[in-house]
């Protein structure tokens, strides 16, 4: 059975309160960090760890946190990016429901170590009850000691604040987060300035993602370097995948980064294969937001090695032949779906979530938007579908926020993978647009 | 440690070597360059929500993108994106490319697509023809046909006020009238409401701008989507001709730029500079109240820039004579005098009337002899 970092203890009746989680080992981190280590050890050990960004970037945590510029008399700010709205990403959501301490802890440790004394909890506006639960956990550690003034005698203050977020999608980029929490309109800010110089209220801040506050009690407990020898190279320690789609269990696992997607797939200990009589036909491996892959190329790296369960090797290729781990949002086709369709439904969704401040975005997306829509019900031409592409490419790479990037890239990637379903779609109008039509054509099923 | 006199960076924008403080951006490098010889004035990017005046504004339309192909003396690697010139500040040794980089203009092209994609194309009956930016920027770096197939996104035209029409299909959403409306008002009630193409720029629930100051985002509006009520459809820009004056106001600077047409004054604005800014922000008392020239100690007219549209010939595009039909019309055509002086000031009308009609006379004099 492999380490399980976060989810360990999660199947324990009442783990969601204080009781169950301290017994089962819970906050000695805070103990062992407030007592006997300086905020630098800890940035140290994270360092150490090569714990990268869960919220899908996957930028080395501890560099982040090395970045904070430290100025005399400004206060720092800690945020917990808990806005979890990539269609396909669920496991954010399912941490807090179920071990909102651990949370808690990770958040009282890594504030500790960054020297905030009023940190925040940013968390989708339509999980509203999981607001209450962690403001209940948050009374809890509050009872307990281990949050409000002077926690464990160490002369350490913390405050901790849930923000329930309006529920719009762009609030899980981290300056439009930082919008919102000021109480604005949640518009992205041009970079520079970096949240690490002026982040929240213009204090240096620090934005981080549920799954990546919450290993950091582990990583204190058993250090840095036990949580770099799990993984693979630069894609340490183990990863939450939200598994969705035609496979027999979808679910959040947490795997060790490095495990083959082949094993992912179809391991009785992971997803246990695609549904009875199915074949895979595509897979979304990181959220809605990065490149389809068919089935022959999520499986194998173009020189034919197996595909590997880490940030490098899902991205080997380039976008050419390759993904992105993203935030591990894993949404698998077989083959009764529709391409179009999907790409369709993804635009859909950009369109509508897209915040409207630059206008590459604000334009693209719902041209990309109606454009899918007319070649999904058969009213689409050749021509339409290269200009898509060349839409897709206009607003890659223009925005201000990598929210452009995540509309463009899986149109672009539906297209440069399944150009010939696209061409099914506008040459055969009439079965295309049959209601559960499936594209007859000649595809690499696995 | 190093010297800590003010020292300039050396930036080579287009070719053109320049140098600058530190802090300037691209863009101020780039209108330093073209306000110091008007050949090049050319080479300053476009701007549609920029506004100098205005704190934070910028990086919205995305059409200043430029290349940075050295980011310093220091560290010369290229930047991996195109930055927007307006608000990336310059380094020692940076290397940008404008209009030598062919990404960028395919970029540019691109933005002016966007841009136009919901935008109304209503410039025959637009107020703001002839001094609309976007006009200016499709002219300059568009393409002539757009792809766009669909239907385009419209919205109901507001009243704000007495004074002030929105009309919010031709918005670009450069945020300009909500800067203007936070940063010189009083009393915020200007704002962007809904996300994507259906964002709209609204007063509140509808409450209309009530205060001394809020004729300006008609001013700094780059499109005709903040129109004067008192001048809607009162006439086209091209025919009319600009004064400047002042008066001795208690609430403004008092100086103004008047649009004349024949005596009467249909229009009343601030002065702007080259870059189509607003120079000091006028009261509305000032802009729709004092419409008679015996309101105003008149300077003289205004120095109109060549990038006007009251300059001769500013949208001629390098016409194709027709080569089928029209045979008459291909044999009349000629090209127009490009190098006929512009002028607004009455006395040398009259001058050269004058020669023109002393001219003529002896023109005629030789015929008859």
């Amino acid at each position: 059975m492999a380490v399980k970092i976060l989810t360990e203890h999660i199947n324990e009746p009442g783990i969601n309160t204080f009781e169950v989680y301290r017994k089962k080992g819970g906050y000695t981190a805070v103990e062992k960090a407030l007592k006997k280590m300086t905020p630098e050890e800890i940035v140290e050990e994270v360092k150490k760890s090569g714990v990268r960004g869960r919220g899908g970037a996957g930028f080395p945590m501890g560099m982040k946190w090395s970045f904070l510029a430290k100025p005399e008399g400004v206060p720092r700010y800690l945020v917990c990016n808990a806005d979890e709205s990539e269609p396909g990403t669920f496991k954010d959501h399912y941490l807090m429901r179920e071990i909102p301490h651990l949370l808690i802890e990770g958040m009282i440790v890594s504030s500790y170590a960054l020297g905030a004394n009023k940190s925040f909890i940013y968390v989708r506006g339509e999980l509203m009850y999981v607001v209450k639960i962690l403001e209940k956990a948050i009374e809890e550690a509050k009872a307990a000691g281990f949050l409000g003034k002077n926690i464990l005698g160490s002369g350490y203050d913390l405050e901790l604040v849930v923000q329930p977020g309006g529920g719009a999608y762009i609030c899980g980029e981290e300056t439009a987060l930082l919008e919102s929490l000021e109480g604005k309109r949640g518009n992205p800010r041009n970079k520079p300035p970096f949240p690490a110089v002026k982040g929240l209220y213009q204090s240096p801040t620090v934005v981080n993602n549920v799954e990546s506050i919450s290993n950091t009690p582990w990583i204190i407990n058993n250090g840095g370097e036990a949580y770099a020898a799990l993984g693979i190279g630069r894609s340490t320690g183990t990863k939450l995948i939200s598994a969705s789609g035609h496979i027999n269990k979808p679910g959040v696992y947490e795997i060790p980064l490095g495990i083959s997607v082949e094993d992912f797939i179809y391991a009785d200990e992971w997803c246990g294969g695609i549904r009875p009589g199915h074949h895979l036909k595509a897979v979304v491996a990181g959220g809605s937001s990065v490149p389809i892959l068919p089935a022959n190329l999520i499986l194998n790296l173009a020189n034919g090695d197996k595909r590997l369960m880490t940030y490098e090797s899902l991205s080997d290729g380039g976008f050419a032949t390759g993904t992105m781990l993203g935030s591990g949002g894993f949404i698998v086709m077989d083959e009764t779906t529709c391409i179009v369709r999907n790409t369709w439904t993804f635009a859909r969704f950009y369109h509508h979530e897209s915040c409207g401040q630059c206008s590459p975005c604000r334009e693209g997306t719902g041209w990309m938007d109606k454009v899918l829509e007319r070649i999904e019900n058969g009213k689409g031409n050749m021509r339409d579908i290269d200009l898509l592409v060349d839409v897709a490419k206009k607003i890659e790479g223009n925005t201000i926020c990598p929210l452009g990037d995540a509309a463009a890239w899986p149109v672009a990637a539906a297209i440069r993978h399944f150009r010939d379903e696209f061409e099914w779609h506008v040459t055969h109008p009439h079965e295309a647009t049959k209601p559960g039509a499936v594209y007859p054509g000649a595809m690499e099923l696995v | 440690m190093e010297n800590t006199a003010p020292q300039l960076f050396k930036i080579t924008f287009d070719g053109i070597e320049i140098e600058v403080p530190p802090g300037t951006t691209i863009m101020q490098a780039a209108r330093k360059i073209a306000e110091a010889d008007a050949t090049k004035s050319h080479l300053a990017p476009p701007a549609m929500c920029y506004y100098e005046p205005l704190k934070g504004s910028g990086g919205k339309c995305r059409a200043c993108l430029v290349k940075v192909t050295a980011g310093s003396a220091k560290d010369p690697r290229p930047m991996p994106k195109l930055v927007p010139s307006c608000i990336t500040t310059v380094q020692d040794g940076m290397v940008v490319e404008n209009t030598t980089n062919e990404a960028v203009l395919e970029t540019r092209r691109g933005i002016v697509e966007f841009l136009l994609i919901n935008h109304p194309l209503d410039c025959p009956i637009c107020d703001q023809a002839g001094e609309c930016h976007l006009q200016d920027f499709a002219f300059e770096h568009g393409r002539v046909s757009t792809r766009y197939e669909e239907e385009r996104r419209t919205f109901e035209k507001q009243d704000i006020g007495p004074y002030i029409q929105l009309h919010m299909t031709r918005c670009v959403l450069c945020y300009r009238c909500v800067f203007t409306a936070d940063q010189i008002t009083n009393k915020r009630v200007h704002g962007v409401l809904n996300r994507g193409d259906h964002a709209e720029i609204s007063t509140y629930i509808e409450k209309a701008i009530d205060n001394d100051f809020s004729g300006n985002v008609i001013d700094v509006c780059p499109v005709g989507a903040l129109t004067d009520k008192t001048y809607r459809f009162k006439n086209r820009v091209w025919f009319t001709k600009p004064v400047e004056a002042h008066c001795d106001c208690e609430k403004c600077s008092g100086n103004v730029t008047l649009w004349y047409r024949g005596d009467e004054v249909i229009r009343v604005t601030a002065r702007k500079n080259e870059w189509g800014e607003v120079k000091e922000f006028i009261c509305n008392t000032c802009r729709f109240e004092r419409k008679k020239t015996s309101d105003w100690v008149i300077e003289g007219p205004t120095t109109v820039s060549r990038h006007s549209v009251i300059m001769a010939n500013k949208y001629r595009a390098d016409l194709k004579k027709p080569d089928f039909g029209l045979k008459v019309a291909a044999a009349q055509y000629k090209q127009i005098d490009d190098s006929r002086p512009f002028v607004t000031d009455n006395n040398t009308i009259r001058e050269l009337s004058k020669e023109n009609n002393a001219k003529a006379n002896q023109r005629s004099l030789a015929e008859n002899n």
